[in-house]
This record gives C-alpha cells, structure tokens and sequence, in this order.
C-alpha cells in the first residue's frame, strides 16, 4: 500500500464540541494503516494539549492522555501554531510534554511538539497529499 | 438577568452579542467552551470591567477541563453547578448565548 502524508488541523477546543475527539480517532486510524501522519493545533485547538486537564467536574473522559500514546504509533509531528499560543496567553510550557523514542537514534527519547510560525504551518500544510481540518 | 455564553471568544462572537445588549445588573456565566473566555489572554480586556463589578462567573468544571485553573482572569469568579443554580434562582430570566 503506498504512503501519503496526512495532517490533520485540530481547531477547535476540546469538550466542549466531539471535533477533538472525532479527529483523534481519525488519527489513529491513519496511523494503523501506516500513513505518514503530522498534527496541528491552531486556533482554540492548542487547548488540546494543555496540561492538566481534569475533567472530573463535567462528567467526560479526560482524553488528553491519550496524545501520550500517538508517539507509540509513530505520530511525531505535533505542530503548534505560536501565534494562536500567544494569543491565548499561553507557552510552550503551559502544553504537555509529548515525546516519542526514536528508532533511528537508539531508541532516544524526544520531543513530538514543535512551536512553528503560521508561516511556517502554510509551508507544512503545503508538502501534504491530503489536509483534515477538525 | 443571567447571561449565559458556551462559546469560545476566539470562535464565535456570541460574547460580544451578549456583551452589546445586556443591562447594568446583568451578570455573565462562561459555560463550556465559552470558559476560555476566562482566561488571561489578548481578549481579557472584553470583560474586565464587568468582572471588577463582580459579574462574571465561569464554571468551575469546564474550567479544569480545558487545564486553564491557573490561567483565570482577574475578579472572574468560579462556581459548581450548585452555583450555577444559584444564579438562576437569584438572576431570574436566562438568556443562552448559544
């Protein structure tokens, strides 16, 4: 089976409409096929994967912890739009720290997310056979 | 009135409607997505005044959720869904900003 590269635009918050959670089954669905996948998070999407989410109070699953796994499938491109973090009053450091073992350097522990400008995003966005938005 | 908002600031401009029509008693209650609206960010300003008044309220839960506790904007005041209820009995006529 031949290999396209997919992103997947995450927009939106999570909880509060299924989009995040929709395009994280999506995610892994293209992933158990083996696609070359990559993720971004702009606009309100960067609030899925702030840390400490705790969604006790509302009664949902809290499915944040599951961007912990995707590493584990080979999705290591988490890339984060820094103007809509700065936007938001937020950093880097307010974002979970999401890493994945590279088998090409002994199995080294990384970092999956990446900070990168709008302009950047575009470029990104423009090397991809198929774009997702969610 | 009670004035209720579950959208994001950054997503819909259902907090500026809300915004440009309540009256000076009027409080506002930030549900769902609309708690990002809480946080200090570059829209803060929008609700400033009207919290410094004691206003504004967000609710607790959502609040967590989304991992924004620490980010909470000043004299925003958080509340359960015991206060949630509070509100409306206090408040009378709610208004959804859906």
């Amino acid at each position: 089976m031949s290999t396209k590269k997919f992103m997947y635009l995450n927009r939106k918050a999570p909880y509060g409409t299924v989009y995040a959670l929709e395009s994280l089954e999506v995610v892994l669905i293209a992933a158990a096929f083996e696609q070359d996948v990559s993720l971004a998070f702009i606009d309100d999407g960067v609030y899925q994967i702030v840390e400490g989410q705790n969604t006790d109070g509302i009664g949902m699953k809290n499915f944040s912890k599951t961007f912990h796994a995707l590493g584990d499938y080979d999705i290591n491109q988490l890339y984060v739009s820094a103007e809509s973090l700065e936007e938001r009053g937020l950093s880097a450091d307010d974002l979970m720290p999401l890493i994945y073992e590279d088998e090409d350097d002994d199995w080294a522990e990384k970092p999956s997310v990446k900070i990168v400008s709008n302009a950047e995003l575009s470029k990104l966005m423009s090397d991809q056979d198929v774009c997702l938005s969610f | 009135m009670l004035h209720t908002v579950n959208k994001s600031v950054f997503e819909r401009n259902s907090l500026q409607s809300c915004l440009n029509t309540i009256d000076d008693s009027s409080v506002i209650l930030l549900i769902e997505d609309g708690v990002i609206s809480a946080a200090k960010n570059t829209k803060s300003s929008l609700l400033a005044d009207l919290a410094a008044e004691g206003r504004v309220f967000a609710l607790q839960g959502d609040v967590e959720a989304r991992g924004i506790s620490s980010k909470v904007a000043d004299n925003i005041k958080l509340v359960d869904y015991e206060g949630f209820v509070d509100l409306v009995v206090e408040h009378g006529t709610a208004v959804s900003w859906v």
